[in-house]
């Protein structure tokens, strides 16, 4: 099965012209006829462009077009990306109809190397949630057992993923939308160094936070999908100007002598017992492969989700302020004038109806926390509990060239089972905010299986711009066990 | 009781840079509503704010020129409020950290010059435009976002002010800076240079400062001046009845020539400040500020000290000429056609200025130009006509902007310069009055002075008075 391969392995099959550009995509198309609505990963599938795109990418090869290492790859995008002339609604009813006039960077360089773009994936509402449970467009199920979700909130890209329904995907990741997912759905998700891939066309969250990753099948294709998404960008003022490394290069199957940290506070309350065997075991496994591994500590963790939700709202309520009806998107009262009072009756039922229950709740957080009187008793004591979260980390990157933890505190949860409590929500992202409060990155990759067959995550943090040394020890992992391989059944 | 009054200023200055802050969209005024728009500009989801350093670096000439100190380490910051014109429902500005702070502004007056001290000048983007009642439908609003992200500075005033003449010398001074710098085209009527006052009044003496009150919409100089009188003289009457000066921001209706509220303290929007995410710190480095000021034109400062230098005119002409770019324009631009650089500029503050005073008037809505002002203080020169008669030609091409030439015509002004004709008419004059001859004869000096003015009234001032002078020395002392 043609869908099941991974890009690398697609790759060398277009090279040796043992399939064609089309007959994968076509695979992928048949994959989500037959499986997309038990999982209802997308949100839109632009199955004939696919085509028609594939048909073109086919016949350049044909005439001697070198093919790039993404070139025919089907990709998913996740639904708060900009591709000109798609719908792109964030599972918002209030970007209705939305259909940007431009390409996020992002997309661009996928479209450079001939990537072949397969569809918008369901995401929790502007990427607000751990479920995708907090969609317009319904629930997405985790393709390993559907009464589960597959996390959040790029949770269409990672079910995708894991089901077949396309070879890669990109998700973004502001507090653990990547990894978390990634985990509850057994696959390869990384969030890079923030400022290394372009936001720009990334519709914003919370722009200090927010990060576009790879979600893929393995590490290796992981690598690749990185090779194409970074880069200095002018459009960005937030994108490094740094020269970027050859990523494969870094997928060498070694960890003799590198000094890995677990930090203990990742361990402790709320954990599952099943994950923590499972980082034990991974323990043991890199120790023999020669890897120095000793607990350590980031003692100011515990204050991690508080400085998030407070960071993460406060920019998420000023960003979100632009979705009012006035230009493009869901407006309640198109008739109205546009003078007096009805210009705010029109902001307040717009916005009212537009937005669902879980982006209300941060609106109103982020806008208290800035309000006059609360700024600096919240907001700025945030920004400076910030501060020391990323010193914990500069300090422990003196000692250890990577720290291991779990993804998350568990495997996949049922659907519904957390939807009344959001704080409870909120903490299936406790081991992967500190990761974005730093700016740093970090990988998730799967380590093992619960007793009930569900996927277990492990996360690989590095300090700034070593996303190489992720991809060596994940590779070594990888290398050395076959939790990647296991395929879900559907 | 007398009550001191406290001005500040807050200007919004839009920058002369071909593109937008955040984008590259044009920033040319009076393109067709919305055709100078981009995503960036638009606010549409998922775009960035790139910023313009040619935006950068006119917020540094213009903080040089006000002698501020540019900071090295300068942040942008969202200010939160929901508006139609205003895309993203933030305005990227400069709260916490400006790009520059600390500066004066020294400002000639009519007597000595007063210090007016910038606490800061801060970047920022503007808003669009709504239209009113220009849609299809009467209630319709429409939303024009060409002006949308272009840049401006604002530049904020110590509360240094105290006198109307101080706020009005104030603005001339510091848009002729702007001017004389190149970095706004400063027309108030397309909204490139916009002012807010605030103003309080204190009893004299009182260090504490009153309850003080904004104004806006101030779209003229006129306007901040007629505005700012009708509200000191209504702070004034306030208080003088024991009444209490409410914290506030006043609208200025032009039509009524009255200030109204437009909104209380309590009702003021709360901008819920935050530095903004997107857009990296400003870091200017000292060889940035030194290239710049390297590359500074002239400003009035050296003008003046040129004008002296250049033109030989004392420091006080040099001075009062400066004052008004406009007016040292006109000035420069008079002299290049006509040379006798003091004669002109006793001219220009004598004639045109008052001119301009009884008027009402600045001397860019003056219809005169320097041509027109050069030929006919030629005509002065060759004795075309006389000094007194050129006072009213002056006045006249003030109000109608015609030539010298052709007022003189028209008038039958021109100078009697016939030397038969004048010295027919002095004959006359000396038979009619035989008296006066023996006055004069008897040494009364004083008796020729009357004889002039009789010629002059017969010619109705048009004789050349140095020809009816030398004439009737030459006729009295031939009679003797």
């Amino acid at each position: 099965m043609l869908n099941e391969l991974t890009a690398h392995e697609i790759h060398d099959l277009i090279v040796a012209k043992k399939i064609s550009v089309f007959e994968v995509t076509e695979a992928i198309l048949e994959r989500i006829e037959a499986v997309g609505e038990k999982v209802n990963a997308y949100l839109s599938v632009m199955g004939e462009e696919a085509l028609r795109e594939a048909k073109k990418i086919d016949a350049a090869i044909a005439g001697g077009r070198e093919v790039a290492p993404l070139t025919g790859i089907p990709i998913a995008i996740k639904d708060n990306m900009c591709l000109r002339g798609a719908a792109t609604t964030c599972s918002s009813k209030i970007l209705d109809n939305f259909r940007p006039p431009y390409d996020a960077t992002v997309v661009d360089k996928l479209r450079q190397e001939r990537a072949v773009f397969i569809g918008k994936t369901n995401m929790d509402e502007f990427a607000m949630g751990s479920s995708t449970e907090n969609s317009r467009s319904g629930i997405t199920h985790n393709p390993w057992d559907l009464s589960t979700v597959p996390g959040g909130s790029s949770g269409g890209s990672a079910a995708a993923v894991a089901a077949g329904e396309t070879i890669m995907a990109l998700g973004s990741d502001t507090g653990g939308s990547i990894r978390q997912p990634a985990s509850f759905c057994g696959v390869v998700g990384m969030k890079p160094t923030y400022g290394l891939v372009s936001r720009y066309g990334l519709v914003a969250f919370a722009s200090s936070l927010d990060q576009i990753g790879p979600l893929t099948k393995d590490v290796t294709d992981a690598a690749y999908l990185m090779n194409a998404l970074c880069g200095h960008d002018r459009k960005d003022s937030t994108s490094v100007n740094r020269e970027v490394p050859d990523y494969p290069q870094a997928l060498v199957n070694d960890v003799k002598g590198l000094k890995i940290g677990i930090p203990r506070e990742y361990f402790g309350e709320g954990i599952d017992r099943e994950v923590r065997e499972t980082v034990e075991r991974t323990i043991r496994l890199l120790s023999k492969l020669g890897a120095k591994i000793k607990e350590t500590s980031l003692p100011h963790t515990e204050y991690a989700v508080a400085t998030y939700y407070l960071i993460a709202t406060a920019e998420a309520s000023s960003n979100l302020a632009r979705y009012d009806g006035v230009q493009y998107g869901y407006r309640v009262g198109k008739q109205e004038s546009l003078s007096g009072n009805s210009t705010i009756d029109m902001y307040e039922q717009t916005r009212a109806e537009g937005f669902g229950d879980e982006v209300k709740r941060r609106i109103m957080l982020g806008t208290y926390g800035l309000s006059a009187g609360y700024y600096e008793a919240y907001y700025l004591r945030a920004q400076k509990v910030r501060t020391l979260i990323k010193q914990d980390f500069d300090r422990a990157f003196e000692e250890f060239d990577c720290l291991l933890t779990p993804t998350a505190p568990t495997a996949a949860f049922k659907i519904g089972e957390k939807m009344d409590d959001p704080l409870q929500m909120y903490l299936s992202d406790i081991f992967t905010i500190s990761v974005n409060l730093a700016g740093i990155p970090a990988l998730a990759i799967p380590g093992g299986f619960t007793g009930g067959g569900l996927p277990i995550g492990l996360q690989l943090i590095a300090k700034p711009f070593a996303e190489e040394t992720l991809f060596r020890i994940a590779y070594t992992y990888e290398q050395n066990t076959d939790y990647h391989k296991r395929k879900c059944n559907l | 009781m007398q009550y001191e009054t406290v001005i500040g200023l807050e200007v919004h200055a839009g920058l002369s840079t071909n593109s937008k802050i955040f984008c590259g969209c044009s920033t040319k005024f009076g393109a067709s509503p919305n055709s100078q728009t981009c995503p960036v500009c638009l606010g549409l989801p998922g775009v960035l704010p790139v910023l313009n350093e040619a935006a950068v670096e006119d917020a540094i000439k213009v903080a040089l020129a006000l002698n501020c100190q540019v900071s090295p380490y300068s942040k942008f910051d969202r200010k939160n409020y929901y508006y139609p014109d205003l895309p993203k429902n933030y305005q990227i500005s400069q709260n916490y950290l400006p790009v520059a702070f600390k500066g004066y502004l020294d400002v000639p007056l009519e007597k000595g010059t007063k210090r007016v001290g910038i606490d800061n000048i801060h970047l920022e983007e503007d808003a669009g435009k709504n239209i009113h009642g220009g849609g299809a439908d009467a209630g319709e609003s429409l939303v024009d976002l060409n002006r949308a992200g272009i840049p401006l500075i604002e530049i904020v005033t110590q509360p240094d002010m105290r006198s109307l003449e101080e706020v009005e010398k104030f603005m001339i001074s510091l848009r002729d800076i702007l001017l004389y710098l190149g970095v706004c085209d400063c027309c108030m009527e397309e909204g490139s240079l916009r002012f807010e006052a605030n103003i309080s009044l204190r009893l004299e003496g009182e260090s504490r400062l009153g309850n003080r009150v904004e104004m806006k919409n101030l779209n003229s100089f006129k306007m901040v001046s007629k505005a700012l009188q009708h509200e000191m003289r209504r702070q004034g009457e306030v208080l003088k009845e024991g009444g209490h000066i409410k914290a506030e921001t006043r609208l200025w209706d032009e039509e009524k020539e009255v200030t109204s509220t437009m909104r209380s303290k309590e009702e003021a929007h709360d901008y819920r400040y935050f530095p903004e995410p997107d857009l990296s710190p400003l870091i200017i480095k000292d060889n940035w500020i030194d290239r710049v000021r390297k590359a500074m034109p002239e400003l009035p400062r050296e003008r003046k000290l040129r004008f002296s230098r250049e033109y030989k005119i004392p420091e006080y002409d040099a001075q009062v000429l400066i004052a008004d770019k406009y007016l040292a324009d006109f000035y420069e631009d008079t002299v290049k056609l006509f040379p006798e650089a003091k004669m002109v500029s006793n001219w220009v503050m004598g004639e045109l200025l008052r001119g301009l005073k009884e008027r009402n008037i600045n001397i860019e809505e003056c219809l005169l130009p320097a041509t027109h002002f050069a030929n006919m203080l030629n005509m002065i020169k060759k004795g075309a006509i006389s000094g007194r008669i050129a006072k009213d030609v002056f006045a006249e091409m003030l109000d109608t902007g015609k030539e010298a030439e052709e007022i003189v015509k028209e008038k039958g002004w021109s100078q009697m310069s016939d030397e038969d004709e004048v010295s027919r008419i002095a004959d006359e004059i000396i038979e009619k009055n035989p008296q006066s001859v023996r006055d004069f004869q008897g040494g009364k000096e004083k008796a020729l002075g009357f004889f002039i003015g009789q010629v002059m009234k017969v010619t109705r001032g048009k004789a050349n008075p140095q020809l009816v002078n030398k004439l009737l020395k030459e006729k009295l002392g031939k009679l003797k």
